[in-house]
């Protein structure tokens, strides 16, 4: 087997780090070496999110750890917390995929948007992963369009009344508490989008297993449906207000996918590195052929590129002065370079390449996912393209 | 129960790397540092150790220049109590100026154990730990596996070839520790920003005397490529005599 993970790091990218960054790094990867990188590629096979992980996690602070200490989170700054998600998306998107929407699709609403109850109560058991949660906005025939949405939430005597159905949820099946984005008001009426935190054993609340996916496999991706889902007048999240609501979330969670996918690329590119070694053909190692080279490369080049973007837009989370049109532009860049590396990848590696004891293959069809999910591709090409011209083509 | 672990900044031998230009030392470019392998087992020992007792200190302690502070954060980053630099321009690599150095800091401090790696995982010397040990004036148990503390003894087992030993000793005591107690503990990471508000002292190292220098160091010889002696049954004779006589196996 390989030798462990080190990281790619041409531009010398640690000395832009902090030595607590760098030490949130380490641990990541320590432990995504030691518990995650020996079985998710039969996680993935058997299409099931590794549970048993969960705990270990948690302990070691993954969730929510850009939140304050104040609610049992690390009170990291967010280059660490994009470390975080670099490290765990090396492993698996699947994985970053269940960290992400703890930390940035439940916690950050819940503080963002949560009363001070509402946050005592629950980011102390998401941060300990005793709750887990999800983000129900994206509906069957609402994604790219979430403002749209026709999940309605009618105020009546005893509560709050949620009817509706949410799809391609991450964590849906496994979590014990829903953030439900609804209407409170008439359906093409945006501002009155409000979310909810819905326990997940609320009586008309179900989840169900999306089947038969190609990616994301080792990770839960569910279908809700809330059939007249009563929830107490204390589970509307007091701050939210309209789909702007929603989307400050998909703003967090974006930005930790753009670490990600340069942590899926890493993983791709070494492990082609390293086969492109020892791998013999036509009595020299394939590394030694132009083309191969060439591959590796420009997966090098896009990756340090992406690193430094990335870096800086991380700087500017920090500094309070990032905007959304920046993450827009870091998650489609890194994602789609990603997806390229992943095929130059498995490209590489031949016939092995399809094999799940190496892992491009496997970030290949993860990141199609990813490509998809928060954002398309498409739609953050439209978004910079809005951003530039001031004029909006969707 | 109060403990101290002396820590030792090694680079990561698995990266590649390269020897200077002296001939005396690595190349530092491109060098990888952190604990070595052996004292992260200690540090995990000390804390155990401590767990279990309920209440005391785990100390960490390292000899070397400001970059040791590092190292020594992320031992309390997995829970030491505090740590204290001996600051000198380099980590010398006579263990006897080491040892000095850790023994006129600890020998008054009132540690019941004094726990270190069994070994730098750069130098392997297994030096400092007897060491500092017999500069203390108290017992030493090198390269231990297990160890339970009670009544102001210590029992350690130490793993033989083919056999265990068990032996008791009297504390304080000096104790270097093999792999068998405990995988060292990830930092968490409330751990990594606890470290950062923890004591860090730095006092001048007392190094005592140096007599080693090292001459040169050399990457070991490329390994001669393998050859074909023959094919079938009739390279077997062929096989047996290159066997007794060139590998010397048979």
């Amino acid at each position: 087997m390989a030798n462990a993970f080190t990281g790619v790091d041409f531009y010398d990218m640690d000395s832009l780090l902090s030595e607590e960054e760098r030490a949130v790094r380490d641990t990541v990867r320590a432990w995504v070496e030691e518990h995650l990188m020996p079985v998710i590629g039969e996680a993935y096979i058997e299409g099931e999110f590794p549970k048993q992980l969960i705990p270990g996690m948690a302990e070691l602070g993954f969730f929510g750890a850009n939140l304050p200490e104040e609610y049992g989170c690390a009170g990291l700054n967010n280059v660490a917390y994009g470390l975080i998600m670099q490290e765990l998306e090396r492993g698996d998107s699947g994985i970053r995929s269940f960290a992400s929407v703890q930390g940035a699709l439940v916690m950050y609403p819940i503080y963002a948007f949560g009363s001070e109850e509402q946050k005592k109560h629950w980011l102390p058991r998401l941060a300990a992963g005793t709750d887990i949660g999800c983000f129900g906005l994206t509906e069957p025939d609402y994604g790219s369009n979430p403002g749209g949405m026709i999940t309605t939430a009618r105020e009546t005597k005893d509560g709050w009344l949620l009817n509706g159905a949410k799809m391609w949820i991450t964590n849906g099946s496994q979590a014990t508490v829903s953030i439900i984005w609804a209407k409170t008001g008439s359906v093409d009426d945006t501002k009155s989008i409000r979310g909810f935190i819905v326990p997940a054993d609320t009586k008309g609340y179900t989840a169900k297993d999306q089947k038969g996916k190609l990616s994301l496999r080792a990770s839960d991706t569910s279908e809700i449906v809330l059939q007249d889902c009563l929830v107490p007048r204390d589970a509307i999240l007091p701050k939210s207000g309209g789909i702007k609501s929603p989307l400050m979330c998909l703003t967090q969670a974006r930005y930790g996918i753009a670490w990600g996918g340069i942590g899926a690329a890493m993983a791709c590119y070494d492990e082609a590195l390293s086969y492109s070694r020892e791998r013999v053909m036509f009595g020299k190692p394939i590394g030694q052929t132009q083309l191969q080279q060439s591959r590796l490369a420009d997966m090098l080049t896009e990756i340090t590129k992406a690193q430094l973007l990335t870096l800086q837009l991380g700087r500017l989370k920090d500094a309070g002065t990032m905007i959304p049109d920046q993450v827009s532009l870091a998650k489609r860049n890194n994602i789609n370079m990603a997806c390229e590396a992943a095929r130059e990848a498995r490209r590489l590696l031949g016939a092995n390449g399809i094999l799940a004891e190496y892992h491009s293959m496997r970030h290949m069809a993860n990141l199609e996912s990813v490509y998809t999910y928060e954002g398309t591709h498409d739609m953050h090409t439209l978004i910079l393209g809005q951003a530039v011209t001031g004029l909006s083509a969707f | 129960m109060k403990v101290a672990v002396c820590i030792k900044r090694v680079p990561d031998m698995d990266l590649r790397f390269a020897i200077g230009s002296d001939g005396k030392a690595l190349d530092p470019a491109g060098l990888k540092f952190d604990i070595a392998d052996f004292d992260g087992y200690a540090v995990e020992a000390g804390l155990r150790l401590v767990e279990q007792a309920g209440a005391g200190e785990v100390v960490v302690v390292s000899v070397g220049p400001a970059a040791v502070q590092e190292t020594l954060r992320k031992a309390l980053g997995m829970g030491a109590t505090r740590a204290i630099q001996l600051e000198a321009a380099a980590i010398p690599f006579d263990g006897m100026a080491v040892a000095a150095a850790l023994a006129a800091e600890l020998k008054d401090g009132g540690f019941d154990l004094v726990l270190f790696g069994r070994m730098a995982t750069d130098s392997a010397n297994q030096t400092v730990g007897p060491m500092t040990a017999h500069l203390m004036g108290v017992p030493c148990v090198t390269a231990i596996s297990k160890l339970d503390v009670a009544d102001g003894r210590g029992t350690a087992e130490r793993q033989l070839e083919g056999a265990a030993e068990t032996v008791t000793f009297p504390l304080p005591a000096v104790v270097t520790i093999d792999e068998g107690l405990g995988r060292p503990r990830l930092p968490s990471l409330k751990g990594i920003m606890a470290a950062k508000k923890k004591p860090l002292d730095v006092r001048p190292a007392q190094l005592g005397t140096a007599s080693l220098t090292v001459d040169h160091i050399a990457l070991p010889p490329d390994r001669p490529p393998g050859r074909i002696i023959g094919e079938g049954a009739d390279a077997v004779p062929e096989l047996i005599r290159l066997l007794q006589t060139e590998a010397k196996v048979l």
